[in-house]
Parts: structure tokens; sequence; C-alpha cells
């Protein structure tokens, strides 16, 4: 049970990568492709973390996994805001 | 179980080479770097399967170094294109 249940969640993480890595090579520009690339890292992620925690005995691996998924999130986060603040910074000119 | 861990791995792997080819492809600096991003997040989460199906726990260590240090590559990026306009 577990097992399977572990093998949906980690396949449907890899799904969201491809979907996200798909997007970010066939969407026309910068904006939409951020969007396309959040999605892979926050859902792709997370879901696989959320996968391979039910394979894991100890709890501090478990803790150690969502502390992973924690930094990835905040880094994510911040660089997407930064990278759109450059291009429109390079766009208006200013 | 095993399999299933290999045919992920073997998925991000794609995942990895797309991104690679949008570096590639460009245009901008800011779509490399989102690129670049992108196979930051996919290492992560192979060195996470690869930590289960190699049973070598020491690769969620360099997983979480690398998830850490992801947003600083985003942050010098953003400081060097702001010091190289002025």
């Amino acid at each position: 049970m577990i097992d399977i249940l572990s093998s949906i969640l980690i396949l449907a993480g890899v799904f969201f990568y491809l979907a996200g890595s798909i997007g970010l090579l066939r969407l026309p520009d910068l904006y939409s492709r951020l969007h396309a690339l959040t999605k892979a890292d926050n859902l792709g992620l997370g879901l696989l973390i959320a996968g391979l925690t039910l394979h894991s005995p100890e709890l501090l691996t478990i803790l150690k996994l969502l502390l992973i998924w924690l930094a990835v999130l905040a880094a994510s986060a911040t660089s997407a805001h930064l990278i759109a603040r450059q291009a429109r910074r390079q766009e208006t000119g200013a | 179980m095993t399999e299933l861990f290999m045919l992920s791995a073997l998925g991000l792997m794609l995942s990895l080479f797309l991104g690679l080819l949008r570096v590639l492809l460009g245009p901008g600096v800011g779509d490399r770097m989102l690129a670049t991003q992108l196979i930051g997040t996919v290492g992560v989460g192979m060195l996470l399967l690869l930590s289960v199906l190699l049973d070598q726990p020491a690769l969620i260590d360099v997983a979480l170094l690398l998830a850490l240090l992801a947003a600083v590559a985003a942050a010098a990026f953003t400081g060097q294109q702001k010091t190289h306009h002025d």
C-alpha cells in the first residue's frame, strides 16, 4: 500500500519536472517561462520528496528531506523574483 | 521499486537535457539563468533518488547543500548585472 502511494507520488513529481522543463523550452517569453519553472521547482520536488519520505525509516531523514524542500521553495521564490525584476528593469531601461 | 527509481532518474535526466537545450538557445541572460535554476532543482531531485537507490544517506546532505547554493547563484547573477549596468 505504501509502495503504491509512494510510486504514484514519485511519478507525479517526475511528471511535473518534465512539464516544467517542456514549458521552459516551449513558452514564448521570459515571464511565462518563469511560471513554468516554478511549477517544476515547487510541485515536482515537493511530490518527489513526499514519495521518498514514505520510504525512509528514520525521523531525522524525513526532517532533512522536508528541510531540503523548504530551502528549495525559498530559493526558487527569491530567484524568480530577482530574475523577473532584473528582466523588467532591462526592458524599461531604468 | 528499484525499477521505478531508475525510471524516475531517467525522467529527470530528460528534464536536465531540456534545461540544457534552453541554456544553449538563450536568447537572453535571464532565460539562461532560469534554465540553470531548473538544472539545480533537477540535480537535487536526482541526488535524493540516488540516495535511496544506492542506499547512501550522505547524498541527502549533498542535496541540501545544492539546494542552499541555488539561491546564491541567482542573487550573484542579479548583483553582477546591476553593477554592470551602472
